[in-house]
């Protein structure tokens, strides 16, 4: 991950007085997958939409393969591969021709084209459905068909708009292998998502949005040390016992404690402090009934940040 | 900003796409049903007449477009009914289509810029109208050849092919007409009355509203200054347009498309045709105007949809 093929820098956009993206930046390495993360109407799709050249840049420069999106953009999207949010294609052909249509725009030879159709098809499993029409697709199948066109384009970067949205969870944990896997064959990956317990096991490093700037960027371990305060969060269940909460507090490494209903209490720490709060828990004559670790992840970080203002001076002493 | 590469990289590819899909697509189908149907209808009142009393006339084959048998109206009347719905037909979906099919922005991803996907579709449906076009005036120069048994003479056809290349004109102005609104409204069904509102506004209410306006605007005037006022108005429209260059083409004997001065008379042969160049230098401005029309209306919606961000 040394050299890095496409990056943001100040980038903004704004409608009239309305910001919508405001100086962002941030860079993807080579074969890195990376994930624009934060809730909808947050900026992503109009940052993604600027470094295609799709959409005017404001202020702000965006590089992409050492490429100018708004001055190359036939350059640019010759090498990088969009999926769009709800990605359409053209009902009333099939999987195969729709393919076609856009090797045909890319430029791929005729002699090349059916091989590498096929052979895109077979990398997202739809070779059986290629004959079929798009219109009697279901939504992973026109996912995957999205999925296929980049391989097909050999793009060297994927830029995926919430390829998660809208699939069960069987389909999304397939597209998610798919992007794993492009990965593996040196692809680069950025990828926005609202849903982001699945996304975190993808992503090698995310950037938060909110409000069309990158309220935090990093690895989810860095991140959740930022936020949370710790590495850590556990969970405690534990019926009886007196004064729990301060027994909880006072054990080396918990940074927070916060009580809940029914003798539920949630620790943040450095470290795993399980089995201190579990010896704490029964030495102070409590029922322990439930003792789990979570590891911190990406929702618990979400939550913390955009829905509590503790948590974001909680970051500042933290930073 | 200079921008790099062709922008008419990918027009071939859209071209034929899109052909592919007009000439196969349901709403095709059934515009051309409707327009052979109506054409044939009104061809077969001409031909009646047409047997019946000028077995004499030189431009007997030009009849056959212009003359109406009751209650059908004339092939011409029907066509330049019929033509501005197909080009509707055909355009009024075309830039928000894209954008409810949500193909539009995984479309333009691909190195192409977008004046390739613009004059691609209004070439592709352009196309589409011409040989819907072509079929009917060689369908109809074949039934007149058929029925009424009389070859047509050199200037007859040069006049019906001439009317066939104006009638195409005509269709390429109300294709850029509706593109244009495809471009404006996101939902096609807004872009689709809206096109059809203007049109009829244009076809049926515009001309006796540019009289109006006429009268109210010169009533201390002369009547050849209300008279000329009231006809340039009128000539905003297209269908005036046209069906004033279908009078000098396919009616030899027009001499003027507009009022004309006694003296301006003397010499004259009444009903006397023109021959060919002067009936095309008749309708010249006419046609120079609808040519116009159909490049501002395709330059408003070419800037509009480059303008237009891309994401709903």
């Amino acid at each position: 991950m040394t050299d890095i093929i496409l990056a943001a820098d100040g980038l903004t956009k704004r409608y009239g007085d309305v910001t919508v993206v405001d100086h962002v930046s941030f860079d993807v390495g080579r074969g890195e997958i990376f994930g624009l993360l934060g809730p909808n109407g947050a900026g992503k799709t109009t940052t993604i939409l600027m470094l295609l050249g799709l959409s005017d840049i404001t202020s702000g420069t965006a590089r992409v393969l050492g490429h100018d999106p708004a001055r190359e953009p036939l350059t640019v999207k010759r090498y990088v591969g969009y999926m769009p949010d709800e990605v359409g294609f053209y009902d009333n052909l099939t999987g195969i021709d729709n393919l076609s249509y856009t090797a045909r725009l890319i430029g791929i030879p005729s002699a090349e084209r059916g091989k590498r159709i096929t052979d895109a098809l077979a990398r997202v499993g739809l070779s059986e459905a290629g004959g079929k029409k798009v219109g009697a697709y279901s939504r992973g199948m026109r996912q995957r068909l999205g999925l296929a066109e980049i391989v097909m384009k050999d793009a060297r970067i994927a830029i995926l708009d919430e390829p998660t949205n809208g699939l069960d969870p069987q389909a999304s944990i397939e597209l998610l292998e798919l992007i794993k896997s492009f990965k593996q064959a040196g692809i680069s990956v950025l990828l926005s998502s609202h849903l982001l317990d699945r996304v975190q096991s993808v992503c090698d490093r995310v950037a938060l949005f909110n409000n069309g700037k990158i309220a935090l960027m990093g690895t989810i371990a860095q991140l959740g040390r930022q936020v949370l305060g710790g590495g850590y969060a556990v969970d405690v269940e534990c019926q009886g016992g007196a004064r729990l909460a301060d027994r909880f507090a006072a054990i080396p490494g918990v940074r927070k404690v916060t009580e809940g209903a029914n003798g539920r209490f949630h620790l943040l720490c450095e470290r795993d402090v399980r089995p201190d709060a579990a010896r704490e828990a029964v030495a102070a004559g409590g029922q322990l009934t439930r003792l789990e670790l979570d590891r911190a992840g990406l929702e618990s970080i979400y939550t913390h940040y955009f829905q509590s203002g503790e948590a974001k001076r909680e970051v500042a002493h933290a930073a | 900003m200079p921008r790099e590469g062709s922008p008419w990289r990918g027009l071939g590819t859209v071209i034929l796409k899109e052909l592919s899909d007009h000439l196969t697509s349901a709403r095709m189908r059934v515009l051309e049903w409707l327009v052979v149907l109506t054409a044939l209808a009104a061809l077969y009142g001409a031909i009646q007449s047409v047997r019946d009393t000028t077995a004499q006339d030189p431009f007997l084959f030009l009849r056959l477009f212009t003359t109406a048998h009751q209650p059908l109206p004339s092939f011409v009347a029907f066509l330049s009914f019929l033509v501005p719905l197909m080009a509707i037909g055909l355009g009024f979906d075309a830039v928000n289509g894209e954008h409810s099919r949500r193909t539009l922005s995984r479309i333009l991803s691909q190195p192409i810029y977008r004046d390739a996907l613009l004059f691609g579709k209004f070439i592709a449906a352009l196309a589409t109208l011409a040989i819907s076009l072509i079929c009917l005036w060689l369908l109809v120069i074949g039934l007149g050849l058929f029925l009424l048994g009389v070859p047509p003479g050199g200037e007859e056809m040069l006049r019906s092919l001439v009317f066939l290349g104006v009638t195409i004109v005509y269709a390429g102005v109300w294709l850029a007409l509706a593109m244009l609104f495809s471009t404006v409204f996101r939902s096609a069904a807004t872009a689709a009355l809206v096109s059809l509102g203007v049109w009829l506004f244009l076809t049926i209410i515009w001309p006796p509203l540019a009289q109006g306006i006429a009268q109210a605007l010169f009533a201390h005037s002369d009547e050849a200054t209300m008279l000329i006022g009231g006809q340039v108005l009128a000539r905003l429209s297209p269908s005036t347009l046209f069906g004033e260059v279908v009078l000098a083409i396919l009616h030899p004997a027009t001499r003027s498309l507009g009022p004309v001065y006694l003296d301006q008379l003397q010499g004259a042969v009444m009903g006397a045709p023109l021959p060919f160049g002067e009936s095309l230098l008749l309708a010249w401005p006419q046609i120079v105007g609808m040519i116009a029309a159909a490049i501002l209306l395709f330059v408003a919606g070419y800037v509009a949809f480059q303008r237009q961000e891309v994401r709903a």
